[in-house]
């Protein structure tokens, strides 16, 4: 689907900030609010704008216990469907978030979030490893996010440190 | 015999104004949750690649200076990108210099080419620095007032008649600081016949000239005879985002950057080595970067523009920097008057048009370059300030 300049700006404008109001957005644009409600519309039923989400720093919240781990996963491809079918197989379960087919030494690059390290690994062990197709599986927790999706955590280099009137 | 003295200051520098900009800073600084529409500088971060490029310089050891017209690098660089961006052409061995700001262009330019007593065409509302720069080159400022019913465009006949036999140069700013103007091709052909027909040189403070938004950007040496008699002022402030960095440059040609070069080693002997270094960055690897920019300040300034009218402060469309210039007019206030109240009921820095010359008052000059939140929220304030005046009149 091809966008114009106006939709795709909208759209560039909205992966950057989902909860901008309409008024706004119509006036960046230069539209009117029932024309950027339409495009909207558009845009979402033809589901280039897919969901609308938040970016949580979960390491603020004490008592939230959330883990994530990378996993790359070796696995055997299967005539006539490759990877494909193991890559379902995988992406199906709720405890993945997100999955990609990689080049190099191991082939799906998979991540997996878990109340704790104790469910990550029974996943892993019980779940994945056991999948016909999988040869190995390497598990890496993450420590700590410091930049996520173009924004970057905890970091002070985005305060405005300008003096307040200047030439 | 013993002597005494009244002051120790000269007569020059206590005859300079105080900057009204100056003022605004001091009322403004002390107070707590401003929202400050008041500041002329990029509201983003020079971008990493720039900065790490400094600071791989300083890890190498290149501390020492540099030839007194910059490095030969970044001369070639410069030259490069002004004819991909604008089409002019400049030697990058005699006839670009590496300067300290623009702000460190414009004096040499002054103190290269004024005799005392030479005029200066300045075109207000301006930059504050311009009047007070051409006074210390021992000149005299020659204002002019480009107006709102003009859209802030100097018309030719409002030069014409200013210029004398003592006239050396106009000084030109497009886009502007404080209106955002921006003049276009055939408005440049204009001034620059006047300026063919009486001998005069242009300083051409283009500093603005990415951050244009509709028009294509031409540049006053890209006009046809204006090359041999423009002083092209530029740098890496405004559009690169590194006004920290204090680095800027001016081609002119080389008769003129050769006396420009002599009081520039004199003066300042080079720009900052790692800034240098930065630029060489900005210029290879920073365009992506640049257009992010300058998509992201037309949006904002769409936005405001519009938000402006809708309260009822009457805004032209700015064609470039980051400044939008709305007229206060219906309040009944004076630009001080407005800039004040607001600042102390509303919390939100503006800068009052009269600072940068008599035809800016009636006007508040509100800088764009504020995270979209912030302007929402000082859009919101202003518009509250306004329709309490409203009723209480
Ligand atoms: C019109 C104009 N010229 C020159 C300058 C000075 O820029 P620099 O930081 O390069 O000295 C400014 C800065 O505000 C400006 O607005």
């Amino acid at each position: 689907m091809r966008l114009t300049a106006k939709e795709m700006e909208i759209v560039e404008i909205l992966e950057k900030d989902a909860r901008l109001a309409t008024d706004v957005i119509a006036k960046m644009v230069g539209l009117s609010v029932e024309e950027t409600k339409q495009a909207i519309k558009k845009l979402e039923d033809s589901k280039v704008l897919v969901r609308y989400i938040s970016i949580v720093d979960w390491t603020k919240v004490e008592n939230h216990p959330g883990v994530r781990a990378m996993i790359d996963v070796k696995v055997t491809p299967k005539r006539g469907v490759g990877f494909d079918e193991i890559a379902e197989r995988i992406y199906r379960f709720d405890e993945v978030s997100d999955v990609y087919l990689m080049s190099g030494t191991y082939d799906l690059s998979i991540i997996v979030e878990g109340k704790s390290l104790n469910e990550v690994a029974n996943f892993v062990s019980q779940k994945l490893s056991t999948l016909d197709s999988v040869i190995s599986t390497t598990t890496h927790f993450i420590l700590k996010k410091y930049k996520h999706d173009g924004i970057i955590f905890e970091n002070d280099t985005n305060k405005d440190k300008r003096i307040v009137v200047s030439p | 015999m013993k002597t005494t003295r009244t002051t120790y200051i000269s007569k020059l520098a206590t005859d300079l104004k105080p900057s009204g900009i100056r003022r605004f800073f001091d009322l403004a600084a002390g107070m707590e949750g401003v929202i400050s529409l008041g500041v002329g500088e990029p509201d983003f971060v020079t971008p990493w690649n720039i900065r790490e490029a400094a600071i791989n310089s300083l890890e190498r050891g290149i501390t020492s200076y540099t030839p007194n017209a910059g490095l030969l690098e970044l001369r070639e660089e410069i030259a490069f990108y002004m004819n991909d961006q604008f089409q002019v052409d400049y030697s990058p061995k005699d006839e670009i210099i590496v300067t300290v700001g623009a702000s460190s262009a414009i004096d040499l330019a002054l103190r290269t080419i004024l005799d005392p007593g030479e005029e200066v065409i300045v075109v207000e509302p301006c930059f504050v620095s311009y009047v007070p720069m051409v006074e210390l080159a021992g000149g005299v400022a020659v204002q002019v007032q480009a107006t709102k019913e003009n859209d802030f465009k100097i018309q030719p006949s409002q030069l014409e008649e200013v210029i004398t036999s003592k006239t050396k140069a106009i000084l030109l700013c497009s886009p502007n600081n404080p209106t955002g103007t921006m003049l276009n091709k055939e408005e440049l052909e204009a001034i620059a016949s006047l300026a063919i027909e009486h001998d005069l040189l242009i300083i051409a403070d283009e500093i603005y000239a990415e951050l244009s938004y509709d028009e294509e950007y031409t540049s006053m040496a890209a006009i046809t005879g204006m090359r041999e008699r423009t002083i092209l002022i530029s740098g890496f402030s405004k559009s690169f985002a590194m006004t920290g960095w204090r680095l800027g440059f001016v081609c002119s040609p080389i008769e003129i950057s050769n006396a420009m070069l002599k009081v520039h080693q004199y003066a300042l002997m080079c720009a900052s080595t790692m800034s240098q270094y930065a630029a060489i960055e900005a210029l290879r690897n920073g365009r992506p970067e640049v257009d992010e920019m300058v998509k992201s300040y037309r949006r904002r300034r769409n936005y405001i523009v519009q938000s402006f009218n809708e309260i009822g402060l009457e805004c032209h469309e700015p064609g470039g920097a980051f400044y939008a210039f709305p007229s206060i007019q219906s309040t009944g206030l004076s630009s001080q008057a407005f800039a004040e109240q607001l600042l102390m009921k509303e919390g939100v820095a503006v800068v009052p048009g009269d600072v940068f010359g008599e035809s800016g008052e009636g006007h508040i000059r509100c800088s764009y370059a504020s995270s979209l939140d912030q302007l929402q929220e000082a859009v919101r304030r202003i518009k509250r300030f306004v329709d309490t005046l409203q009723e209480t009149r």
